[in-house]
Order: C-alpha cells, then sequence, then structure tokens
C-alpha cells in the first residue's frame, strides 16, 4: 500500500485457455489474450457474461495454468497463488465457520509474517475503519450482503498486497448497496493507490470507478478495446451528471455494440 | 405433552427427530392430543371387542398395569435400556472414529482413494443384519459381535457422506486460503475438517437412527439382553405386555438418542444457529 511507490505491474501475454470436459468438444475460453494492468491505478475489465472473465481473473490469482502465453507480477512469472495478489470472488468466499475477526486475521498468521496479536490488532484497526467493528465476533452467514464485502476486502487487505483483483464483486447486492460499496471501494483506492483490477459486465460501474477500460471480446475471450478514463478524482457520483461521464460511456457503449454486431464477436 | 405424543404416536427415531424440532415451535396441538387418545380408546375397544388379531394383544390399561407393577421399578428393565443404549453408543462412536478420518483420507488422498474405495463399494451394499451369521463367528463374544454389527450400520454412511463432503468442497474457499499462503497442514485442518461438519451431522443423524434398527434386530437374533431382547422374550413367552413395553421402550430410547446427537451436532457447527 505504497502510495509513492505503486507495485502490482501484472502483464499477461498471449493467453490461452481451454477446457476439456469429457463428452463435449474442448471450448477454448481465452485466446491471444494479452493484459497490461498499469499499477496504482484503477483498471477495469468489462464484458458480457460467459466471455472468460472470471477465467483471466483465476490465472492472474494462479489458481489455474495457461496452456499457452505468460503471465507476470512486477516481471515475476505467475506461477502459484500468492498473497501478493488478493482476489475478492464474485460470491462471497469468507469461511462461514470462522468469525469475521477469524476471517479476517487469516492470512497473516496463517504464513507466520504476524503473532497472532499482532494480526488481532491490525484486523481491529481495519475492522473499525470498515464499520464492522461491532461484527467482529459474528459469523458471515449473519451479516448482509454489503457487510461481507466489506469484510472481504479488509481480509484481503491484511495482507498488503500489490494487487486486488475483484470479479464481479458487487454483484448480487441490491442498487442501494452496491452504489455504496462502488463508492467505498472508490474512496479506498484514492486513499491508498492500491494497485486495482476491477472485473464487471455493467457499464456504469465500469466508468465509474475505472482510470482505465478495457473491453473483453468473446468465444474466445480477449481484451478488444481500451478506454481511458480520465474523470478527476476524488470522483464521486456527482460525476455522473458530467458530460464527460456521458462522452466516455458513449464510446464504451460503441465498443460494446461493434462487439455485439461483428460475426466473430471482436469488432 | 408434545415429547409425549411424539414418542407414542412416531416410534421412529428419524421420524421422531423431525417431528421433535417442529414441535418446540408450534404452540400445543389439541388436534394431535385427541388423535393419541382416540388412538388408545380405540386400541382398548378393539381389544376388549375380542376383534380379530387382537386376541393375543393386551390392551392399553394392562399394558400400563404390568408396566407400573412389574417393570418400573425392576433393575432388570433398566439393564435392558442400559446394556442397549451401551451398544448403540459403543457402535456409533467407533463408526464416527474410524469413518470421519477415513472419509477425509478418501477425499484427500488420491493413492489411498484408489487403493480403498473400490473395498468400501463393495462392502458398502451388504445390509448391517446380514453380517450377523459372519460377525458371530467371527468375534469371540456376543457382545463384541453386536457392537460391530451396530459399528457397521453407521460405518459407511459416515464414510460415504465425509467422502462426498471432500470431493465436493467450495473451490473457493480452498484457492482464498492459498492465496493468503496457507500451508496444505493449514488448509486441512482450518478449511476442509470445518467444511466437511455439516456433512458429518448429516451422517450421525442418520446413523443412530440405523444403529437403533441394527442393535435390536441383532439383540433379538443374538444376544441374551437389552431392550431388543426383552421385546423378544415378551414374544416367545405369550407375555403381550412385554412386547407392547419394549417396543414403546427402543422408541423412547432412540428419540432420546437423536435428542443427544442434535445437541452435539449444534455445538459442532456453532455458525448455524442463529
Amino acid at each position: 500500500m505504497s502510495k509513492d511507490h505503486p507495485r502490482g505491474h501484472l502483464v499477461a501475454r498471449g493467453l490461452k485457455k481451454t477446457y476439456q470436459q469429457k463428452g463435449h468438444a474442448p471450448v477454448t475460453v481465452l485466446e491471444d489474450c494479452n493484459l497490461d494492468i498499469e499499477p496504482g491505478k484503477l483498471t477495469v475489465i468489462m464484458g458480457s457474461s460467459g466471455c472468460g472473465k472470471s477465467t483471466l481473473a483465476y490465472l492472474l490469482a494462479g489458481y489455474i495454468k495457461p496452456d499457452a502465453g505468460s503471465l507476470s507480477i512486477d516481471g515475476r512469472a505467475i506461477t502459484s497463488p500468492g498473497p501478493d495478489r488478493v482476489l475478492v470472488f464474485q460470491e462471497t468466499a469468507l469461511w462461514p465457520w470462522m468469525s469475521v475477526m477469524d476471517n479476517v486475521m487469516f492470512g497473516p498468521v496463517a504464513r507466520g509474517d504476524q503473532s497472532t496479536a499482532q494480526a488481532r490488532k491490525a484486523a481491529l484497526e481495519l475492522l473499525e475503519r470498515f464499520g464492522l467493528i461491532d461484527f467482529r465476533d459474528k459469523y458471515p452467514g449473519q451479516l448482509s450482503g454489503g457487510m461481507k464485502r466489506r469484510a472481504e476486502i479488509a481480509q484481503a487487505l491484511m495482507n498488503h498486497p500489490q494487487v486486488m483483483i475483484l470479479d464481479e464483486p458487487f454483484r448480487g447486492l441490491d442498487e442501494m448497496t452496491r452504489e455504496l460499496m462502488q463508492e467505498y471501494y472508490m474512496r479506498l483506492f484514492e486513499d491508498t493507490a492500491l494497485t486495482t483490477l476491477f472485473i464487471t459486465s455493467e457499464l456504469e460501474e465500469a466508468v465509474f470507478l475505472a482510470d482505465r477500460v478495457l473491453v473483453m471480446g468473446e468465444t474466445p475471450g480477449r481484451i478488444v478495446s481500451s478506454i481511458e478514463v480520465d474523470l478527476p478524482h476524488p470522483r464521486s457520483f456527482e460525476v455522473l451528471d458530467s458530460q464527460a461521464y456521458l462522452d466516455i460511456k458513449r464510446e464504451a457503449m460503441d465498443a460494446l455494440y461493434n462487439l455485439a454486431l461483428s460475426p466473430e464477436g471482436t469488432g | 405433552m408434545s415429547s409425549v405424543e411424539n414418542t407414542v404416536s412416531k416410534p421412529h427415531p428419524g421420524k421422531a427427530l423431525v417431528a421433535g424440532r417442529r414441535s418446540r415451535l408450534r404452540p400445543p396441538n389439541w388436534r394431535g392430543s385427541v388423535a393419541v387418545v382416540g388412538f388408545f380408546l380405540l386400541w382398548e375397544i378393539l381389544v376388549r371387542a375380542q376383534v380379530s388379531g387382537f386376541a393375543q394383544i393386551p390392551s392399553p390399561v394392562t399394558v400400563v398395569k404390568v408396566l407400573f407393577t412389574s417393570y418400573l421399578l425392576d433393575p432388570g428393565y433398566w439393564e435392558s435400556w442400559l446394556t442397549s443404549f451401551q451398544r448403540v453408543l459403543y457402535g456409533f462412536v467407533l463408526a464416527q472414529l474410524l469413518g470421519i478420518p477415513l472419509g477425509l483420507l478418501l477425499g484427500t488422498r488420491k493413492t489411498f482413494n484408489y487403493l480403498f474405495y473400490p473395498v468400501i463399494e463393495l462392502l458398502r451394499p451388504i445390509p448391517p443384519l446380514a453380517w450377523v451369521p459372519l460377525s458371530i463367528l467371527f468375534w469371540p463374544t456376543a457382545e463384541l459381535s453386536i457392537v460391530f454389527i451396530t459399528f457397521i450400520g453407521a460405518f459407511f454412511i459416515i464414510v460415504i457422506n465425509v467422502h462426498d463432503a471432500v470431493r465436493h468442497i467450495n473451490k473457493e474457499h480452498l484457492w482464498l486460503a492459498q492465496s493468503l499462503g496457507a500451508s496444505r497442514g493449514q488448509i486441512f485442518r482450518r478449511i476442509i475438517v470445518p467444511s466437511v461438519i455439516p456433512s458429518i451431522a448429516v451422517g450421525m443423524t442418520l446413523g443412530i437412527a440405523v444403529t437403533w434398527n441394527v442393535v435390536i434386530a441383532a439383540e433379538m437374533i443374538a444376544a441374551d439382553s437389552g431392550l431388543g431382547r426383552l421385546t423378544w422374550e415378551g414374544y416367545v413367552s405369550h407375555t403381550g405386555p412385554v412386547v407392547i413395553i419394549g417396543m414403546i421402550s427402543i422408541g423412547i430410547a432412540g428419540y432420546l438418542s437423536t435428542l443427544v446427537v442434535d445437541w452435539v451436532e449444534k455445538r459442532m457447527m456453532p455458525w448455524k444457529t442463529r
């Protein structure tokens, strides 16, 4: 979380991923997929559901291996999962049998980076900041959707990741909570300049949050266009009324339309 | 009142469990009480009217009389309870102690799975009671053979439940732990084991019901003690009230066991109680 020397430069070159299923023809989800995530920026990948966004996230996190191509973070090849790239999943992945506190403390204690007492102290600070301090002894099942997402972000931040990967993190939340969470993450990002890769299928969410929107095409998935979003920081929902926002939204919409109209889906 | 209803009208342990859970939430069910009273009344009438088939069956009044005069104060009767409970306890606990680790191993170790899973699949379809003759031949005492058969009743259920649960663990729960740098041992202890606890609970609920079924049948065949034997002796000696007393006792015993298992399960999963 060093604001001066942002890290977390994720690079993917020529990624290919094919899923083999017994009794089915193999499905190529990603092909020739290239990606450059600028450190200290919030990059949004936008694409329709089923275009391979999650697969790309799992590859970057190191959960699965590509069939071809290379992946690196700050020049080091990605070969396995690690605390430098924490992924926040679509549906909550908090462990239901651990209290919020134990969920948040898990990483540093498991690695032996911090004693239980140190981790507890750090976790309390984060939970305080995230408005979850009164819920520290609750189980995830007892939290609302918005609280669960905040707890997950706190759980990730405990590990001082160099990049946060959020895979449609606010999907399934009601409209109100979703907007609150977007604003919430925006504040957090502006405070920390934590390199972020945010995956979504919602255009407005993408443009509101992003410094750059990467549009992903499907079958097979790859990044087909890149849109610079130079809306000012600190950013709040008032920006949604500005001409600049509308122009960028239009540009992104055009990119999506072209994608939908082209026969191969690659514009 | 409601718990008495449940045990009397639904002596089957599995059903009693469900009914017990429900009755705690509901106001007293007066129609149910009427039905229960009606049931005993009808029984009494049928016996007194000498309806065919009821000739050898004692009336509820007789049963209650015999229960109070010759059983409730008889240590031998309570010894039957204790004996059956002990057999269920040993067989059931042993099944959990061996079955849970075996299920975990089958689910987490590929080689182990390839080696031993076929044997499990081979033995699993054999009903526990089919083991009775072999068990008597193999074990030196009747007591051991009954505990063994009881054990078989709960063992395969728990193994299969745990094994299945390990295979269907939420992938994201494992991935998250890997991302945060947990070791394989930590993942096993803090992610895999808690993940399968709900399935262990299901295995225990099913297991305790089967265990009572099995122990009663095994006692009738192979033992000279226990509630199953008590019931069977009542039949052999043509003492109808004893048969009924045995049946009701077994029902209550099964119900009490499910209450205990229920209680244990709740404590195993504090995150599921709201």
